[in-house]
């Protein structure tokens, strides 16, 4: 192992960290500089992504690879212990990616009360939790890292969100925390009863011996934990209140890459420590993402605010991805993987959209919006064209984070009950429906028609040269991986057996 | 070529990208580059066709001689030697998961090469036809973007080798029929007819995505066409798994082919341009759904046990829609909206007959109505590109003098509608009953004779409002130039022509032999002709045509009924209204969703379960107001004073923005977890 390989995941990590630490050099008045060094070190980091996704073994996706094994607080046998396999990797890089391009978008659109400094190093500090997450094969390295992510974005919305923003960002807090704590709780049981390790290799062994009672009680507690995070209903509240308040860059960073480290957890950590628990839970976990389907479609269906329409979106396509988990098979997780890549792609994209859009009219009210692809052509169709990829057209890349899951769903894993999950299918199946229902609802209110009275006389410019740069690859991937979803799916497929191959699948 | 058909639908995919991008600056706005490619894809799946005709003929000579050609299987069949000529698939890698790689590719048989001939002749005709009927449009750029678009994912679905890539042709087509309703979305009326095309096409998607997981694992973990037919017919899938595959397949089907009770968008998409119409919503897109049937013909074969004879759900669908669209055909004055209905009803016969076995005739139907049907509407839109309308009553009559182009062929079309012998409908319908007559399926045959009466008289009324009587138009009505008469008259010759492919009684199967699959096909029956359904066919045709001749020309019969009568009247409400399914669907299902559900969806979510989380957030707030007054300011005080104002010192910076709010909810939330927590040790 030459000596990149043992610093690139080190690296994807802490440099954001150190670029936020030189900005709080950077003098508060010279915010061309600030950009700058934000821009470059999330290129930087990004640089260091394409450099592991260049010379990630791909003949070898089920093994972690870059792997770092140090000595951390020997006090509790916690270790630095970092390494990615084909789960991780996409995630880590959509994680790089989309930080680069919040801060290419941020470049001409900083919300109120402006301050860049301030908000540029929190997306910092918010990236270094994110790429931790990922990047971390030790319970309590993964927990410091999930934690991190938290007070970043408890400001970013505090700060510079909407007018209720106050509410949002304490509610996000404190129900991630709530949810935090008994993962903990789960993470400490697990090392008194899993032989004195946090190492989630060592566990998925060691583990195996606690009684079956107790595993059920641990799963439970990594359940809250990464639940809400997620989130699946009924703990989803917190979500539509902190995308509405968000400031637009938050509410990408939040679809696009916060929701997934509830999913990874499951995946990650759940499932492969704890399988027999997974078993039993699977029913439940699958019946309330099956609420969480229809239930976030409905809720989409009353809503009259576009960006809290977005967010009630993502608890139904959330749901999409926690029904593929619970079927515990290969199709189940390589659609949740791909679900989790493409719903940040599509759903950040439709918060780019939403924020430029009220930027523009200084609106989201869907009754007083309308015309839009005749003010705003071409941000009009990116608005249709994110519509139909986020109702899952076949072709773009939310198709291939629902289908597979449905088809997952008519034959789950041995052990989990087959009537229950064919009813489930066909439940996620009507969601589809709901799906395009919605999102069809809101494009036609929004971009069909004509304006109305009061901004028929408006200006209303179109993309501009930093939302062009920060959405074009978005579109281009969502294309692509549509496509041609071999390019994800072979990198994820290895890992995912890995990740079942304690259920025998 | 066989193997290289993949190129077909690629070529009008590079067009929709480049006319998307550059096709604003050229001097035709994109115009050429659709017509071009359009038009090389035709020449190419013509290339196509006549290669598998050759690769039929050579398996045939091979079996007619004795020998076994290298690649041909000669096999027995109910005593009957005959060839069989195995498809061309082709594959590349598409996905994996499990290890199990699976595939996308084309497959290329009699069916897909006729699909492909289809598809690219009549986007062909529309493209150069829209080159005139569309200039000056608003988004005529945009227009051929998607009509390319159209092209390629139309061609995609019929070359699948495969289900899944099948299902991603069918939405993308669905998508460019969305687009292209909506072509003019600035009026809510266009931009609602497409919702509702998209909505009610996905509503039968539900079936489509259901049967396909089903079938998939049903099949042994396929989704490769030719292995799921020749597992369906190899016995080695249970029946009922058949059954529930075919039954839910069938929604897709009714769906997307406008088959009762989901048919209520198709007239409705007549609010896109007319060449669109005539493309999409008669010819090609809106036969997806046969062509599914036809493509997985052994699933439906066997799941709905075709072979019995007597009643099936596929066949009653196709019954159904067959009557109950014709009837609607009588109350539209609107021109485009008759031909919706009847191409409604035409694709009733087409389902109908999959429904009772007669295979060949079904798709044989497609083939012909493909023709005549975009002929008609064609023609339609000629009628309004010189009337500015589309309402027969009020704005249409007489135009057989100053359109006779328009007219001419529009009554070739009708005609072969009504299935005049000898042109094109009167073959393939006359087959459709034949085979329901002789594979048990009696019933159906004589719905589709009263079709066949009903057929006749609509559209003699519909020509009669167009081309004869008095002008009630405005201004001077003129013939449409040629390059929509053009289209028009290469149409209407195959509208006349194209039933001799088939045509039985002269000894003329060249369709049969060309298309009817031989590899992984159930055993179908070839009935012999019958003079006497023919005459029979052919007179109440003529009955027909007689009825609204003598209604309409000689003004005939109980006009004024409806004033006069309670039940006419009734049942012209009724049919006035559509049945009242689309007040169903739009107002009582659609509208409680969107209303009342959506709403206490949203009332239990913010009072309820936002409620309960509120509730906690206050609670533990008073919980901690309590201890601290009563326990932390008389107990713990320096301890906590001590933690707090160092936490304070750290988020210095960030407290001027947020007056420290974290610690104190962080310190409560603590307090709430740790109780929570200990619980949770005790449990354990």
């Amino acid at each position: 192992m030459d000596g990149f390989d043992s610093w690139a995941l080190t690296l994807a990590v802490f440099l954001p960290l150190a670029g936020a630490a030189v900005l709080l050099l950077v003098p508060r008045r010279d915010e061309t500089s600030i950009k700058t060094v934000a821009l470059l070190t999330t290129a930087a980091t990004f640089a260091v992504g394409v450099w592991i996704l260049v010379n990630f073994d791909y003949g070898a996706t089920d093994e972690l690879q870059f792997v770092v094994d140090r000595s951390w607080i020997e006090v509790i046998n916690s270790r630095y212990i970092v390494g990615i396999d084909g789960i991780s990797l996409p995630l880590l890089v959509l994680s790089m990616f989309v930080s680069m391009l919040c801060v290419i978008y941020s470049w001409n659109h900083f919300p109120e009360p402006h301050n860049p400094k301030a908000f540029l190093a929190l997306l910092l500090i918010l990236e270094t939790g994110m790429n931790g997450t990922f990047v971390a094969q030790d319970l309590i390295l993964f927990f410091v890292f999930f934690e991190v992510v938290l007070l970043p974005m408890y400001f970013m919305i505090g700060v510079w969100g909407g007018p209720n923003r106050q509410y949002a960002a304490i509610k996000f807090f404190l129900f991630t925390l709530f949810g935090s704590a008994l993962m903990i709780l789960g993470f400490l049981a697990l090392f008194f009863l899993g032989g004195q390790t946090f190492s989630i290799v060592e566990l998925q062994d060691t583990a195996q011996g606690i009684a079956r009672n107790t595993q059920l009680l641990i799963f439970a507690g990594l359940f809250m934990g990464f639940a809400i995070k997620v989130p699946m209903f009924p703990f989803h509240t917190w979500l539509p209140d902190a995308h509405t308040e968000a400031p637009t860059v938050g509410s990408v960073i939040l679809a696009a890459i916060l929701l997934k480290l509830g999913t990874y957890g499951f995946v990650r950590i759940a499932i492969p420590i704890l399988p027999e628990a997974a078993v039993e839970w699977a029913p439940w976990i699958g019946l309330l993402a099956v609420i969480g389907i229809i239930y976030g479609a409905l809720g989409c269906l009353a809503q009259r605010d576009m960006k809290r329409l977005i967010a009630f979106s993502s608890i139904a396509h959330m749901g999409y991805v926690m029904l593929g988990i619970a079927t515990l098979t290969d199709f189940g997780l390589n659609a949740a993987v791909f679900g989790m890549v493409a719903h940040g792609l599509i759903t950040g994209m439709l918060f780019f959209v939403a924020g430029s859009v009220k930027d523009r009219l200084h609106t989201l009210e869907l009754s007083r919006l309308g015309g839009l692809l005749v003010q705003a052509p071409r941000m009009g169709w990116i608005l249709g064209f994110c519509a139909m990829a986020s109702l899952g057209l076949p072709g773009l890349a939310g198709f291939w984070g629902e289908f597979p899951a449905i088809l997952a769903a008519y034959n789950p894993a041995d052990g989990l009950p087959e009537e229950v999950f064919r009813a489930y299918m066909v439940v996620a199946a009507i969601g589809t429906v709901f799906a395009a229902g919605y999102l069809l609802w809101m494009l036609q209110r929004a971009a069909f028609g004509t304006p109305k009275d009061e901004f028929a006389d408006q200006a209303v410019p179109d993309v501009n040269g930093p939302e062009w740069i920060a959405w074009s690859p978005l579109l281009v991937l969502i294309l692509v991986l549509g496509v041609y979803p071999h390019l994800l799916f072979r990198v994820t497929d290895g890992a995912v057996g890995v990740a079942l191959r304690a259920l025998g699948g | 070529m066989l193997e290289q058909v993949w190129v077909i639908p690629l070529v009008p995919a590079i067009s929709f990208f480049l006319i998307l991008f550059v096709g604003k600056h050229l001097p035709r706005k994109g115009a050429e580059i659709g017509v071009v490619a359009v038009g090389a894809s035709l020449v190419l799946s013509l290339v196509t066709a006549a290669q598998w005709i050759h690769r039929t003929n050579e398996a045939r000579d091979a079996v007619d001689g004795g020998g076994h050609a290298a690649g041909f299987l000669g096999a027995v069949l109910a005593g009957a030697e005959y060839a069989v000529v195995e498809p061309v698939v082709r594959t590349v890698t598409w996905w994996q998961s499990g290890g199990e790689v699976i595939e996308a590719g084309t497959l290329l048989d009699g069916l897909s090469a006729m699909m492909i001939v289809v598809v690219t002749l009549v986007s062909f005709l529309v493209h150069l036809y829209s080159v005139s009927y569309m200039e000056g449009d608003r988004r005529f750029t945009h227009f051929f973007a998607a009509l390319s678009l159209f092209t390629a994912s139309m061609l995609l679905l019929v070359l699948s080798n495969n289900l899944l890539q099948l299902l991603v042709g069918w939405e993308l087509v669905g998508l460019c029929s969305f687009m292209l309703i909506g072509h003019w979305w600035e009026e809510k009326p266009n931009s609602d007819a497409a919702l509702k095309a998209f909505l009610t096409t996905r509503t039968g998607d539900i079936g489509l995505l259901v049967g396909i997981a089903v079938i998939f694992f049903g099949a042994g973990r396929t989704f490769d066409i030719l292995e799921i037919n020749q597992a369906a017919l190899g016995g080695g899938v249970s029946d009922l798994v058949l059954l529930v595959a075919a039954s839910c397949l069938l929604l897709g089907v009714i769906g997307k082919s406008g088959q009762f009770p989901l048919h209520t968008w198709l007239p409705d998409a007549m609010a896109g341009p007319t060449p669109v119409s005539a493309l999409i919503h008669a010819a090609t897109m809106v036969v997806a759904g046969v062509f599914l049937v036809a493509r997985l013909y052994p699933v439906f074969w066997e799941g709905f046990d075709i072979a019995a004879g007597g009643l099936n759900p596929m066949a009653l669908v196709g019954g159904i829609t067959v009557v109950i669209a014709a009837v609607l055909a009588f109350v539209q004055n609107d021109i485009k909206k008759v031909l919706a209905y009847s191409t409604i009803s035409q694709l009733g016969y087409m389902v109908m007959g999959l429904g009772v076995g007669a295979w060949v005739a079904a798709v044989f139907h497609l083939f012909t109505h493909a023709f005549f049907k975009a002929l008609l509407f064609l023609g339609s839109g000629s009628v309004s590109h010189a009337v500015h309308s589309f309402d027969m009553k009020s704005d249409m009559g007489g135009l057989r003098e100053h359109m006779p182009h328009t007219y001419r062929t529009f009554l070739i079309g009708s005609l072969a509608l009504a299935g005049i012998f000898p042109l094109a409908g009167f073959w393939s319908k006359d087959e459709i009953l034949l085979g329901a007559g002789a594979n048990g399926y009696e019933a159906f045959m004589v719905v589709g004779l009263i079709g066949g009466a009903l057929t006749a008289a609509y559209m003699t009324r519909c020509v009669y409002l167009t081309f004869f009587g008095e002008y009630r138009g405005h201004g001077h009505p003129h013939e449409s130039p040629a390059l929509i008469t053009g289209p028009l008259w290469v149409l209407a010759g195959l509208a006349v022509v194209a039933g001799f492919l088939n045509a039985v009684p002269f000894g003329i199967h060249l369709f049969t032999d060309w298309v009817e699959p031989t590899f992984a096909f159930p055993p179908v029956a070839h009935p012999e002709f019958s003079v006497p359904l023919a005459v029979v066919a052919t007179l109440l045709a003529l009955a027909g045509i007689g009825a609204g001749a003598g209604y309409y020309f000689r003004n005939l019969g109980p006009h004024g009924l409806t004033e006069r009568n309670v039940w006419a009247r009734r049942g012209h409400t009724l049919l006035w209204n559509r049945y009242y399914l689309d007040h169903l669907y739009t107002g009582v299902i659609v509208g409680s969703i969107k209303g009342p559900v959506a709403r206490a969806a949203n009332w239990v979510n913010q009072r309820v379960i936002d409620g309960v989380v509120n509730a906690a957030g206050v609670g533990s707030r008073q919980a901690g107001q309590w201890v601290y007054d009563k326990i932390d300011q008389r107990v713990v005080d320096g301890i906590v004073n001590g933690s707090a104002t160092g936490a304070g010192e750290t988020g210095g910076f960030l407290r001027r923005m947020q007056t420290g709010r974290v610690q104190n909810y962080g310190a409560l939330l603590f307090g709430a977890t740790a109780v929570l927590g200990l619980t949770l040790v005790i449990l354990i």
